[in-house]
């Protein structure tokens, strides 16, 4: 059986750190940085594990568009 | 395999509407105004109505919606951008025309010129973000603003005996004679995301059609005038505005 993954690519400069993509996720995958900031002082969200599926309910929920969602099945 | 054999153009799910440029948006944090914008911009990019449609921002957290979408915009003064698209939608019947508006533009300042477009049915659609505050101006009580919901200008709570009941627009546009579809949506979920999608697909196309007026209603949040996480602002939403604000199509005369 083929195994899909995903991945994202987030514009970390325009992210807000809002954390609706935190909470969205339905495996856990996106948190937010704890000690990093971007140029305007957010916290910005980042991919931490290696359990995105692409759903990409993460980018439609991003009020700001930050997030691009890739997907692939791998046989 | 890596996360670069993965990111490659083929394989993209999802991104930024190509219509949303890159000017970072005035929004705060969590604000539902960016996915309405996402939505908006997807929208007309999929009926191809680029270079075939006029937006009329309002006065509010909205009024630089022309900032970041890349299409036709004009300004309103407040509340009067239902006046506006009917004067753009008359003499220009082949534009799709259609308004951005929050509660307190559309249903406080504006709201005489908001049931009258409805109500004659002109062929436009009106979407109508509802926080129940004045976002912009630092989160006075608006006509739909909660019963017991505390803003700056209601501390202790809006009281009903005084200050009159929450305005329930989507339901009185329902009653008029000239609107063809009247529903109200959310944004604070990928399920919730989608409908109001096609619930925003479906009024531009009636008011391309020629059926008569269209309201759209989100029920948003405002995390800021909330004084809450944009986290707690959907949760609080979900708990209190859907018990005044049901979610569901009000009006669907293609039915």
């Amino acid at each position: 059986m083929g195994q899909i993954k995903g991945a994202i690519v987030v514009n970390t400069e325009r992210c807000k750190g809002c954390n609706l993509c935190v909470v969205a996720c339905p495996t856990h995958t996106i948190a937010l940085t704890t000690h990093e900031v971007n140029a305007k002082g957010y916290k910005f969200c980042h991919d931490t594990l290696d359990a995105c599926i692409g759903c990409a309910a993460c980018a439609t929920v991003c009020p700001d568009g930050c997030i691009t969602v890739y997907r692939k099945k791998f046989d | 395999m890596t996360k670069q054999d993965i990111i490659c153009p083929e394989n993209l799910v999802y991104a930024k509407p190509r219509l949303m440029n890159d000017e970072t948006m005035h929004y705060c944090p969590g604000c539902s105004h960016g996915v309405v914008h996402k939505l908006i911009a997807e929208i007309i990019e999929e009926m191809n109505l680029t270079d075939r449609c006029v937006g009329i921002s309002p006065v509010g957290c909205g009024v630089f919606a022309y900032n970041y979408i890349d299409i036709d915009w004009q300004e309103a003064p407040h509340g009067r951008a239902p006046a506006l698209a009917t004067a753009v939608k008359r003499l220009w019947p082949n534009r799709m025309v259609f308004t951005y508006q929050g509660d307190g533009d559309l249903a406080g300042i504006g709201g005489n010129e908001t049931l009258h477009a409805l109500n004659r049915g002109e062929h436009i659609t009106i979407i109508f973000i509802d926080n129940g505050i004045y976002g912009m101006t630092g989160g006075q009580m608006s006509p739909t603003t909660l019963e017991g919901m505390v803003t700056a200008t209601c501390p202790t709570g809006r009281d009903v005996s005084t200050m009159g009941y929450p305005l329930k627009v989507a339901d009185l546009a329902a009653l008029l004679d000239g609107t063809s579809y009247v529903t109200r949506q959310s944004v604070d979920t990928m399920a919730a995301v989608k409908k109001a999608k096609r619930a925003i697909r479906k009024a531009f196309e009636y008011s391309m059609e020629g059926r008569g007026s269209n309201l759209v209603e989100i029920v948003s949040t405002c995390s800021t005038g909330w004084k809450m996480s944009a986290e707690k602002a959907n949760e609080w939403m979900r708990e209190h505005m859907f018990k005044q604000y049901p979610l569901g199509d009000l009006k669907d005369t293609g039915k």
